[in-house]
């Protein structure tokens, strides 16, 4: 490395850029299932949009639906116990896929 | 393996990190056949940390493991640190004498390599009847009454054993279907990211002041995670860093933020900001650390199964911030039991109760106890991470800042406005009940 490239500033990743470094074996299946009638009535303010590590849940444009990237998740199942209303039924993915750490 | 072939062991292991592992070796090594059923794609894929080892169980079950496991540096600086939004307070410990086997037993590692590693080695002392199931989800338990007779596998359906060891990790899904636990409530659990930033191992050593195979163990606290419950560190790996913070879920609640926006904060603060120089993020990660104590452990055995690990809780959440240590020797000890219960035909609680007996009698309850009020204490207090270290930050920048007036004033102003300082006298009262809770 040169002095130069060791003096740069580490370069600011979005959390879009952060998830391409992460490797998936992407399922066709959802692992994350919402309950649509708990959903509505939340008592915790969807702490889910705000809390997930990747982002996983997003107001969908237009409704007041929630809408799960389950491609992104890192299965940390944080959402899962902030989300004290039960209404986020996470399962582990099919096996071998998911997220798949080459460091961790 | 044919269609009415039934797949039956003597044990089953749910997940192959490092409680798993460990109870696995133990039953390998007594002959036993042993069934490790992990649902990353490989041992350590699914696997996360902040990034030290202690290894002194490690170290008797496969001695001198270091001279062919993959670790990263044995740690011979530990830092801990307060931040404020612009100064930070240090104290580092370092010291030769940890540059020597066993190195204190305290390594960097990724857990990917490490695992994997880990799991191969345990795999070698197998017996012809004994595998890791890689890619192999458990969806849940086989119960005949009140005994768990099996696990269901999303793959090869129904497997069977005498005992169960669940290791499945902190979001503990099988033990909470198993009936042995309850779902965790937000201040029970603690949220973690983290990124592994490349750098050469060159500059590492020269940034951080080690050489060769050494490496440090920085840990930060107060501004670093915006004086919630929890902190953010830096480990040196051999050619990158493992940054990241940690925090309870019912502050990232109650705040409303979002992990990564902490991490990213962490990283741009004048402290930390040229430490991270020239580096490239490699991976970005997250996971969770089971910190409710001992004061709320789950049930951890019934008739034919056994809770290891994050899923039983054995998190020590004081200064030393142990994890891997706990897990492995409750694995050790999960895995000793199964002997035991193999040689008197019986898995029944009462049987199994032996290893409750052993986590009683060792460090691993012992640090749990003793340290079974430290979360709840710095939830309660959280000016102990909070405004003291501001305070005390406002205090020594006083006493520090050069001017023309004479020292002794200084000192005298510093000292004497402490002592009339009511906030002061609370401080002193709070850091010792904080003493008393966590060292």
């Amino acid at each position: 490395m040169k002095i130069e490239d060791a003096l740069k500033e580490l370069k600011k990743l979005s959390l879009e850029d952060k998830l391409f470094t992460v490797k998936y074996n992407l399922s066709k299946d959802s692992h994350i299932e919402i309950n649509h009638e708990i959903c509505p009535k939340c008592s915790t303010e969807r702490v889910c949009l705000t809390i997930c590590p990747a982002k996983v849940y997003e107001e969908e444009e237009g409704s007041d639906k929630v809408h799960i990237s389950f491609e992104n998740c890192l299965e940390c199942g944080t959402c899962r116990i902030a989300c004290t209303d039960n209404a986020i039924d996470w399962q582990c993915p099919q096996g071998g896929m998911g997220v798949c750490y080459r460091c961790g | 393996m044919g269609d009415e072939e039934i797949l039956k062991f003597d044990a089953i292991v749910i997940g192959a990190g490092p409680s798993g592992m460990c109870a696995a070796y133990v039953m390998a090594k007594a002959g036993m056949d042993v069934a490790v059923i992990e649902r990353g794609e490989y041992p350590g894929s699914k696997n996360l940390f902040g990034g030290i080892l202690f290894t002194t169980i490690l170290n008797k079950l496969i001695p001198n493991f270091w001279e062919k496991a993959p670790v990263e540096r044995n740690v011979i600086s530990r830092k801990f640190a307060y931040l404020t939004d612009d100064t930070q307070v240090a104290l580092e410990f370092k010291t030769e004498r940890y540059n020597k086997p066993p190195y204190n037993n305290t390594f960097t590692v990724l857990r990917s390599k490490f695992d994997r590693w880990f799991a191969e080695e345990t795999e070698s002392i197998f017996n012809e009847n004994s595998f890791v199931f890689s890619g192999f989800t458990v969806v849940d338990v086989i119960k005949e009454g009140h005994k768990v007779v099996g696990v269901v596998t999303d793959k090869e359906g129904p497997m069977y054993a005498d005992v169960v060891i669940c290791a499945e990790g902190a979001n503990s899904l099988i033990a909470e279907k198993a009936g042995l636990k309850k779902k965790p409530e937000p201040h029970d659990m603690v949220t973690g990211v983290k990124e592994v930033i490349a750098l050469p191992s060159a500059v590492i050593e020269d940034r951080f002041g080690v050489s060769g195979n050494e490496g440090v163990a920085i840990e930060y606290f107060g501004k670093a995670v915006d004086g919630m419950v929890g902190g953010a560190f830096i480990y040196t790996n051999k050619e990158s860093l493992s940054v990241g913070i940690s925090c309870s879920i019912i502050d990232f609640t109650k705040k409303r933020v979002n992990p990564n926006d902490i991490l990213d904060k962490f990283k741009e603060h004048p402290a930390i900001k040229n430490l991270l120089r020239g580096g490239e993020t490699i991976e970005y990660a997250a996971h969770m650390i089971p910190e409710f104590g001992y004061d709320k452990l789950p049930q951890l055995v019934a008739d034919g199964i056994m809770l290891v690990g994050d899923t039983a809780g054995f998190v020590n959440t004081s200064h030393y911030h142990e994890g891997s240590n706990l897990a492995m020797a409750s694995g050790v000890m999960a895995g000793e039991t199964a002997v035991v219960a193999k040689q008197k035909g019986d898995y029944s609680a009462e049987t199994l109760s032996l290893y409750v007996d052993k986590l009683n009698d060792s460090f691993v309850m012992k640090d749990l106890k003793k340290f079974r009020k430290t979360a709840k204490f710095l939830h309660e207090n959280p000016q102990v991470l909070n405004d003291y270290p501001t305070q005390m930050v406002d205090t020594l920048v006083e006493y520090f800042t050069i001017s023309e007036k004479p020292k002794e004033e200084i000192r005298k102003d510093v000292i004497g406005g402490l002592i009339k300082d009511v906030r002061f006298i609370r401080m002193l009262w709070d850091m010792n009940k904080a003493r008393k809770v966590m060292l």
